[in-house]
């Protein structure tokens, strides 16, 4: 037991990572024993999650569940794990969506093997990026992740698979470049990777001393933007995210589910933990360009969603626009650090960041599940199909509301606290974004209207095209997701009682 | 007690001779017998391997400092020439990578012949093996003398067999062309070094009345500073002409092309370090003023090699030239790291020598694979070879992974070192060169998905097999070291930092 108590953090993160390897040595043909050997495995670390949660203390104050081990001795790097409210939120979200994608991937007959090993190195490359306080090891699983991702959509995605996941891998990779070398300079200069010590360090610089040559103001305000980038491009916040449909389009449909629902928080994550500690000043003086961007990719998500013909497409922009709200709250906490409104825009960042998290997965999955009977994402071929599929029918509705942001459901109550917290500090935007956020309520209800309601297509009313219900698989997907939605959307307290400690103390 | 038994044993002898007996005895082996011969030739560098890897654990458990086991024979007294061997941090790994790669090399000569697939080594693999074990038996040689004639002279044995293996076993169209430049750009390297180091012996006589060609001798031989300025470029490029530095890297992809795939994974992976190697123990550690004067002009140099060979290799549809290229942009980070003459930059640099030899011997040896099945090694007229060799692909994909600096494989651990090594001298060199990472993991990743992900051309359809056991063997030794050292730096970064400790010394803590 107290094993457990002191290796939590590292047995979450690397329990994944021993499955997978078990994997290899089970046989390929047995494709029942590996689906459910990958879910009950992935099952675990959420398990330990729940003991991390109900051991995690609110009241204290920075990273708890510490753990160390020396990785590169001459860098001065070691693997340092801990987590706060922030991350400890992230971490959950990861452990519960990972086991629900690989119960979605059930449907996967093609090389189960490696599909199901993939998913879970993945998930210990996202659980890394949250938990490590290094930034080399953080870096390190930033990129690591990618190597699974690439391939699961590379081998597994639909017809324009090479196009999108090479685009995918070439965007963030060009993005970590800027992050990469922004992260060996604070290596060279500081001597340590350490976080607790770069926070205080990096800040506690004289602005009139000269680094490599320019001012600290020059060298901060460059590495700035090393990090703003390469994190903007995760999220994406617009202009780069021409990636995300693509990717998300391609992707296999538990995929779509992870890297909508954890990999764009990787970015979002990032500007949490590394860029508003790291440059509060800078965070400040930018905070207006940081939130122009954000309404930009609220305004043009929406409008980009709109105006898609495909279901997934039509998803995948709405998490241009759902993400663009994160990083309006992250804008305008750093705008108004230290104040009321810095907190409540910051804890209805993270909040969002879960909340599209659990909806983003949902939805996809739904898109996933009808593509599974349909073979076609084209809106303009569904229509009426809420009499065949009235239970798929309700669970659509249902996260399309969460989605939409209907008071009551989850979304309403983030959205609601990034926006009023980022309205006194930064009207203007503000005000635009909701344009936004109108456009939100007409493409869901454009989704929802062209694939359940209208005249019906009887092309999928008869005969073998005619459309099965959702199954109970499918179903026990969704239920925990739907659950939390609800929860959340009546009774945010018990999870933003865990965020709000941590983001008052920091921001 | 029985640790001074261990120390007085010669085992570094023994690991370079045995290469040239082991030769010898393949000779004379009946030349129709060709399993017994490849079963000798395994046998002996199974030897080689174990001996060279219980060398590198007895130096990293020991917690070994400076040259060890070290051994010393009076060769030509008058002259001043011994037999002086000795491993320290920086060698050691090289010594291991030489049996790794010699190894692996003979496990994928071995081949298959049976009525569809012709691969490996089958013509004359007598002949074949005996000039592969004389190579290796100069690599060894050259990584563990302490004696700089001594070091030549296995310099020059290890040069001299590339240029038959190639014009007798190469590819047939361009044997002859690539052998003979190969030959001669190298021949013309160490001649211009030979005449530096000639100048060293002489001024070191001047200086202390000394004839000596003893390498921890003439690290206090007391050079000038001019005299240091003058010799330092001839020395230094001289050896690294064979380290593959741009501008003189040329021989080099054309090398690799033509050469059969064990030579080309020795070439590669093991030849080239040989430059390096000797650049840096003979250039910057016997001549530390003149490589302080001249660090600018190899950072350059490496540099361009980094991002030219990286653009080069993205353009190219030969897979072989595609290595060969990436090579170049390697080992210039190899060059970018010790021009830096820092620890972190040196040490880096000696982590990317290992990582380099083992990652790109496993690129030759599969792409020597893929081509003895398919019958071609371009990339447009490949394709789907995933199906068909998915053990080969997995390895490939690893490499490139390395290849490409992911964290978690060993191109990580040794690129990163280097680029910090780089920012404390000139940032803006870190800058520009990390450009080469995003076209790495371009033609990489393009590569990765048309020749083994693709759908495949009719032509291919039905001719190719899968690998043999023993290319299994061979790739996942290879991939179990990039693998090792990715997660756990510890086996290796520890040791060479000790080597590297000592170059900073000659340096004067520089």
């Amino acid at each position: 037991m107290d094993f457990l108590n002191t290796h939590l953090l590292s047995l979450i993160l690397f329990l994944p990572t021993i499955a997978a390897l078990i994997m290899l040595f089970l046989p390929g043909g047995e494709t029942k024993l590996l689906r459910w050997f990958a879910f009950a495995s992935s099952l675990i670390p959420f398990v330990l999650t729940l003991v991390l949660w109900s051991n995690f203390d609110p009241n204290k104050t920075g990273f708890q569940f510490q753990e160390s081990y020396v990785w590169y001795e001459i860098l001065n790097s070691s693997l340092h794990l801990g987590v706060d409210g922030i991350s400890i939120t992230m971490v959950l979200l990861t452990t519960l969506l990972t086991p629900l994608a690989i119960l979605a991937s059930f449907s996967i007959t093609d090389r189960v093997k490696p599909y199901m090993m993939l998913f879970l190195f993945l998930e210990t490359g996202m659980l890394g990026v949250f938990t490590s306080l290094d930034l080399l090891i953080f870096f390190v699983f930033w990129e690591i992740g990618l190597v699974p991702m690439y391939f699961l959509i590379n081998q597994w995605g639909s017809a324009n698979r090479d196009y999108a996941s090479l685009k995918f891998m070439i965007y963030t990779m060009g993005g970590s470049l800027g992050l990469l070398l922004a992260v060996q300079m604070l290596g060279v200069l500081f001597g340590t990777y350490d976080l607790v010590t770069l926070y205080e360090r990096w800040n506690a610089l004289d602005p009139g001393d000269i680094l490599l040559g320019m001012s600290v103001h020059t060298v901060k305000t460059i590495a700035f933007w090393a990090f703003v980038i390469a994190f903007s491009i995760k999220v994406p916040i617009w202009p780069f995210h021409t990636w995300l449909p693509d990717a998300h389009t391609e992707a296999p449909t538990a995929g779509s589910m992870i890297l909508a629902g954890v990999l764009l928080k990787l970015g979002a994550y990032g500007f949490i933990r590394l860029v508003l500690p790291l440059y509060p000043l800078e965070a400040k003086i930018f905070a207006g360009a940081l939130a122009f961007l954000a309404v930009a990719a609220i305004v043009f998500g929406a409008f980009a969603a709109y105006g898609q013909t495909d279901f997934k497409r039509l998803v995948a922009y709405s998490s241009v626009n759902h993400m663009g709200f994160v990083v309006l709250g992250i804008a305008a906490a750093g705008l108004a650090a230290g104040t009321p409104d810095a907190h409540i825009a910051m804890n209805g960042a993270v909040l969002q960041m879960f909340n599209h998290g659990l909806s983003a997965a949902g939805m996809f999955f739904l898109v996933g599940v009808i593509y599974e009977r349909t073979h076609t994402r084209n809106l303009e071929d569904f229509g009426g199909l809420f009499p065949l599929v009235p239970v798929y029918g309700g669970i659509l509705v249902f996260t399309s509301m969460a989605s939409l942001g209907l008071p009551g459901l989850n979304g309403f109550v983030s959205e609601f606290m990034v926006v009023r917290g980022a309205f006194p500090v930064l009207t203007i935007y503000t005000v635009i974004s909701m344009l936004g956020l109108l456009f939100t309520g007409a493409y869901i209800l454009k989704g929802i209207q062209k694939v359940l309601h209208g005249p019906m297509n009887e092309h999928w009313a008869h005969g073998e095209h005619k459309l099965t219900e959702i199954n109970t698989r499918e179903i026990c997907v969704m239920v925990p997701l739907m659950a939390l939605i609800l929860v959340i959307g009546i009774w945010p307290a018990w999870i933003l009682e865990v965020i709000n400690k941590t983001v008052t103390a920091l921001f | 007690m029985q640790y001074e038994v261990i120390m007085n044993f010669p085992i570094l002898s023994i690991i370079t001779f045995l290469p040239f007996v082991a030769g010898a005895i393949i000779l004379m082996m009946p030349p129709e017998r060709k399993n017994e011969t490849r079963a000798i030739a395994l046998a002996a560098a199974s030897i080689a391997l174990l001996l060279s890897g219980w060398v590198y654990l007895q130096y990293l458990l020991g917690g070994m400092t400076g040259y060890q086991f070290t051994e010393q024979y009076s060769w030509l007294p008058q002259l001043g020439i011994t037999l002086h061997f000795g491993v320290d941090g920086m060698s050691a790994p090289l010594v291991l990578l030489t049996g790794i790669v010699m190894f692996t090399g003979v496990l994928i000569s071995w081949g298959d012949d049976d009525k569809h697939v012709k691969a490996g080594i089958q013509d004359r693999p007598r002949e074949f093996f005996a000039f592969l074990f004389l190579l290796a038996g100069g690599v060894f040689g050259v990584f563990v003398s302490l004696d700089l004639f001594m070091l030549f002279f296995f310099y020059e044995i290890a040069v001299f067999p590339m240029y038959l293996l190639i014009a007798i076993w190469g590819w047939v169209k361009t044997r002859e062309y690539a052998a003979m430049k190969l030959t001669l750009y190298l021949f013309i390297g160490s001649v211009v070094s030979l005449v530096g180091v000639l100048a060293m012996y002489w001024a070191q006589y001047q200086n202390t009345g000394m004839l000596s060609f003893d390498m921890l001798q003439m690290e206090n031989a007391g050079f000038s500073a001019t005299f240091q300025y003058i010799w330092f470029l001839p020395v230094f490029f001289g050896f690294a002409v064979l380290g593959g530095i741009w501008p003189f890297h040329n021989w080099s992809p054309d090398g690799h092309v033509a050469a059969p795939t064990a030579v080309s994974m020795f070439h590669a992976g093991v030849l080239m370090k040989l430059g390096a190697f000797a650049a840096l123990r003979v250039g910057i550690m016997l001549l530390p003023e003149g490589a302080k004067q001249w660090s600018w002009l190899i950072m350059a140099f490496a540099g361009i090699a980094v991002v030219y060979g990286a653009y080069i290799a993205f353009v190219q549809t030969d897979m072989k030239y595609m290595i060969g290229f990436s090579s170049v942009s390697h080992m210039g980070l190899v060059m970018l790291g010790i021009s830096t003459l820092n620890q972190t930059g040196l040490t880096g640099a000696g982590v990317q020598m290992f990582s380099h030899g083992v990652m790109t011997a496993l690129f030759f040896a599969i792409t020597g694979m893929i081509y003895d099945r398919a019958h071609t090694r371009m990339i447009p007229e490949l394709g789907g070879i995933a199906k068909v060799m998915p053990f080969a692909t997995i390895g490939f994909i690893i490499g490139g992974l390395v290849s490409m600096g992911m964290p978690g494989f060993s191109g990580f651990v040794a690129e990163f070192p280097i680029f910090m090594g780089v920012w404390r001298e000139q940032w803006l060199v870190a800058v520009i060169a990390s450009i080469s990472i995003i076209i790495t993991a371009a033609y990489i990743m393009m590569n990765i998905r048309k020749v083994f992900f693709s759908t495949m051309p009719e032509q291919l359809e039905g001719h190719v097999g899968d690998v043999t056991v023993l290319d299994k063997v061979a790739i996942t030794t290879l991939c179990f070291f990039m693998i090792v050292i990715g997660l756990f730096p510890a086996v290796m970064v520890p040791m060479v930092e000790r080597g590297v400790e000592n170059i900073l010394r000659l340096l004067g803590g520089a």
